[in-house]
């Protein structure tokens, strides 16, 4: 195994050639891995300087299929994980990828935690709707009412609104992308990446086998004649709060972000709903211990700290 | 079964004699208003200081204010461990110190504190506060009655100031420190520099505010007390005054800190989040990160993330919370990550339980904390030191051996205080285990599961040039790819198996067990854990007033576990009592288990009370007279 060597990165560089995916054909997952490698290669980072962290389902596997250092955690705790890789060495760049169930159910308290704290990591959430690694049971991103053919009776609770709840949790960027509008999504994992702070990509992608309301048809508006998704750039939306010091217009930004995630049916935004620049976790650390600012842990925490005045202090 | 309650102990060793600096104090009243946390400290704080052994536990309740606390002393002209039943001094700030509370007579459970003061011993209460003295009906015992409150506007105002109840009042936890330096003949300026050193600058005015309460509580006092001496004294011993005073917690952070763990994790719980808050306030001062989380689970994981990452990793918690890491510790050990190492202060359970009490029931869950085989070691301290240095072990057998590390503390080391030279972690080996560097694979892929003769599969760091691997919880090859085929799962299991008999095989008889007292001895006790305090402290005690030799055989290392020294030591022994903080005798559950050896003489308590010094003796007495098989001891 060689070094990168960080001036001729491609998409191939972060691909890995002896493992193959086992997703169905025509799962959405292979667009998210596919604009993953491509931002990975822009971001110019070298492949042994990026990690990425996922939890359990179809989506949990993408690290087996990225040449990055990689641990393909347990369901809903990616994010957790992630946290610790993060702060452990905040020379790595950390990716979190995860599914709909992964995030918003079972790891739903972690994903609000982890809006509030603002750990300088990029969190991709594979939003199909359904759980599909336990074939097809409603994700809590099923609309209440809707029935997959997978699903015995139609959903009778209500779902979550993702972009909202990372909102209310402090997410300071955040954004929704659509697996098989490439060049977007590709654009918008750079930005998650290159954001200070915790970054959202909430990410709509087809099941072809479970999930028989959002199909490629159904995004592509077949029934009514125009895409369905559409960039929030296009219209003129500007999700990012340019003075940060203005309480007002962070709220403003919020509040838009929130009517926006509202939008759904014949209409469906795509592109950042949110930005804002804030202090990271990491930021806070150094705040107490200035090293934290310009070092790891990995290089600051060795064995053998002198405790002579810590132990003095119980005498 | 032998239910044993509610009748006082024997009387202590030598009690018609004048005791030199063998006390036995205790001061009860209501938890956050009453002041009892800060006398008993500040009063264990100036024994030590003068050169006494110490050793001081608290019983408290699961509230915030209110209920009640008693917070005893134990001083010594050697070192001490534990405390016994007996008090010479009571200090008394409310009724139920004395008395009990109505509600808990129904249970004769709680009966007050009164029964406990030795004969010729003294009670000092607050002669305000609403105590029925004719109650106390023991003519055994003196009863020294001092208006608290009077005492310091009298104080103040003497000195020019005018009383002002908010301002002052919080100086009532001087007045049973000064009254209890009268009697013991105790000079109240070891209390005095105490007080100067605790206070801020712009505060140092209340020092002699302070040292004036602290006279006249001793005047009065000594007044009030109708004989001429106390029979216990409190002579200084300046030659031993360098001596820290130290609980479980504190060392415990220390020792991280000394380890290089560079990331703690945790989640508000008592009896453990001392340990944690302690951590944080250090974080300014060394390249630690104490991060609050959202859960345990999250505690947890976070910590399986940064061992990974290659920095040391450690989380803390009790049962509830260790309960909630189970997931992530099969994943740490899954993935073979080098730690963590989780500290699980132990309290009583089941579910939320007993949270502020003692309790060693957590052993049969810690050796199996999760669904699945997987490696991880266990290994329990016996007091603040131990804990420490075994902590401090804990980080290097985490890396060295790539699985989690549990260190099985509980709450009687957590909240004890106790005097120590040091912690004793100076030239403790680092050792950080074997890494994967570039240059060791040439050009073949890295193998992060590499099958190897050890076990042990070199890590690369994340970040590693060169090293980019990945791995999962679910089962996988040695290159961490997801693989369900038979040879590679069960080529898997064993190599990290395979760990476990190293980690049994290195790991120096010293973490392992000690035996303590004579290698031959009528009565072996056998225990892990904080029993070791009050069963040390039993032996000399066995010896010359009973006439019986006794030896410890304390287990330290549960997982893996030294099933032939134990079977040999046991095999050996001519009686064994087996003693344990729970019901069902969980240590002798596995010594039946790993050995084959049934210990049939237990010494058990589940009263959410840890073991002193006298039930030790009582159970290893009673059990020495006659075949009790199981023996349950409760002193409430």
């Amino acid at each position: 195994m060689v070094v990168a060597d960080t001036e001729r990165l491609t998409a191939k560089t972060f691909g890995v050639e002896d493992s193959h995916p086992d997703w169905c054909g025509g799962c959405g997952d292979f667009g998210i891995l596919s604009a993953v490698k491509q931002a990975l290669a822009k971001l110019g980072r070298p492949p042994h300087e990026v990690a990425v962290i996922s939890g359990i389902g179809c989506s949990g596997k993408i690290p087996h299929y990225i040449n990055a250092y990689g641990l393909h955690t347990l369901h809903g705790r990616a994010l957790n994980v992630a946290t610790g890789v993060k702060l452990a060495n905040q020379d790595l760049e950390v990716l979190v990828a995860g599914g709909d169930g992964d995030g918003y159910g079972i790891g739903a308290g972690y994903f609000v935690n982890s809006g509030r704290r603002n750990v300088n990591l990029a969190y991709l959430v594979h939003n199909n709707g359904v759980y599909g690694l336990t074939k097809g049971q409603a994700a809590p991103t099923m609309r209440r009412g809707q029935k997959t053919k997978g699903m015995a009776e139609a959903a009778i609770q209500e779902s979550v609104n993702p972009i909202g709840l990372a909102i209310a949790s402090g997410y300071t960027f955040i954004a929704r992308g659509y697996a098989m509008a490439q060049p977007d999504l590709v654009d918008l994992i750079v930005r998650a990446v290159q954001h200070r702070g915790t970054a959202l990509i909430d990410i709509l992608q087809p099941c072809p086998i479970y999930n028989d309301l959002m199909t490629i048809d159904f995004f592509r508006g077949r029934d009514i004649g125009h895409n369905r998704t559409y960039r929030l750039a296009d219209e003129g939306f500007d999700g990012r709060v340019h003075d940060p010091s203005n309480q007002d217009e962070i709220v403003a930004k919020q509040q838009a972000a929130i009517a926006k995630s509202f939008e759904w049916g014949d209409r469906i935004p795509i592109g950042v709903l949110y930005q804002l620049d804030a202090p990271t976790y990491e930021d806070e650390l150094a705040g107490r211990l200035p090293e934290l600012g310009t070092s790891s842990l990995l290089d600051l925490a060795a064995p053998g700290q002198d405790i002579s005045r810590l132990q003095d202090a119980y005498r | 079964m032998v239910a044993r309650h509610g009748k006082p102990n024997r009387p202590l060793a030598g009690d018609d004699a004048m005791k030199e600096n063998a006390l036995s104090w205790m001061i009860g009243g209501p938890a956050l208003t009453g002041g009892v946390n800060s006398s008993a400290e500040v009063f264990a704080k100036a024994c030590a200081r003068a050169g006494l052994y110490v050793f001081s536990n608290i019983e408290y309740h699961s509230n915030i204010m209110g209920r009640h606390i008693s917070y005893r002393v134990r001083t010594s002209d050697t070192p001490v461990h534990s405390h016994v039943e007996q008090v010479d001094l009571l200090l008394a700030l409310d009724s139920e110190t004395l008395f009990g509370t109505p509600e808990y007579q129904d249970y004769q459970r709680h009966g007050g504190h009164l029964h406990r003061v030795a004969p010729d011993g003294v009670v000092i209460l607050d002669a305000k506060a609403k105590i029925d003295h004719s109650a106390i009906e023991r003519d055994d015992i003196h009863v020294v009655a001092l208006a608290y409150d009077d005492l310091v506007r009298e104080s103040v105002e003497e000195l020019g100031v005018t009383y002002n109840a908010r301002r002052h009042s919080v100086m009532r936890n001087m007045v049973p420190i000064g009254a209890s330096c009268a009697l013991l003949d105790f000079d109240i300026n070891h209390v005095v520099s105490l007080v100067a050193e605790v206070l801020p600058a712009h505060r140092q005015d209340m020092v002699e505010m302070n040292r004036h309460v602290l006279l006249h509580a001793a005047e009065q006092a000594r007044r009030a007390y109708a004989k001429e001496e106390f029979h216990v004294t409190l002579r200084p011993r300046p030659e031993r005054n360098g001596h820290m005073l130290i609980k479980g917690v504190d060392a415990v952070g220390i020792a991280k800190i000394h380890a290089g763990c560079g990331f703690q994790t945790y989640y508000p719980i008592a009896p453990a989040s001392d340990e944690s808050v302690m951590l944080e306030r250090q974080q300014t001062q060394y390249p630690i990160v104490v991060l609050q989380a959202e859960d345990e689970i999250a505690s947890m994981n976070m910590a399986v993330g940064a061992a990974h990452a290659g920095v040391r990793a450690a989380t803390s918690t009790a049962g509830p919370g260790f309960s909630l890491m189970a997931e992530g510790l099969g994943f740490a050990s899954i993935t073979e990550a080098a730690g963590p190492v989780v500290v699980l202060w132990q309290r009583g359970g089941p579910s939320t339980g007993l949270p502020t009490r003692q309790s060693q029931q957590d052993l049969r869950f810690a050796l199996q904390p999760a669904h699945g085989e997987f490696p991880h070691i266990v290994v329990a301290p016996g007091d603040a030191r131990e804990a420490a240095r075994i902590t401090h072990m804990a980080f290097n057998w985490g890396d060295r051996y790539q699985m989690p590390v549990v260190v099985l503390a509980d709450k009687f080391i957590a909240n004890s205080l106790v005097t120590l030279d040091d912690l004793g972690l100076d030239g403790l080996p680092i050792d950080r285990g074997e890494y994967w560097t570039l240059e060791m694979n040439g050009s073949e892929p890295y193998r992060r599961h590499r099958l190897t003769e050890s076990g042990i599969s070199p890590r690369a760091v994340f970040g590693t040039p060169g090293g980019q691997y990945v791995t999962t919880s679910d089962e996988h090859t040695e290159r961490g790819r997801i693989d369900e085929q038979v040879e590679n799962r069960m080529a898997q299991m064993e190599k990290r198996m395979q760990k476990l008999d190293l980690a049994a095989e290195e790991i120096p008889d010293e973490w392992q067990y000690e035996m303590v007292g004579p290698e031959d001895a009528d009565v072996t006790i056998v225990g892990w854990g904080s029993t070791r305090g009050p069963i040390t402290d039993a032996l000399p005690v066995l010896q010359s007033e009973h006439g019986i030799s006794a030896n410890f055989l304390q287990i330290r290392l549960l997982r893996p576990f030294p099933a032939s020294v134990v079977r040999e030591k046991l095999n050996r022994a001519r009686r064994v009592v087996l003693v344990e903080d729970n019901y069902m005798g969980q240590l002798g559950m596995l010594i039946a288990e790993q050995t084959g050896i049934k210990l049939e003489r237990m010494a058990l308590k589940y009263d959410g009370r840890p073991f002193s010094q006298d039930e030790v003796v009582e159970a290893v007495c009673e059990h020495s007279a006659a075949d009790l098989g199981r023996l349950v001891l409760s002193h409430p």
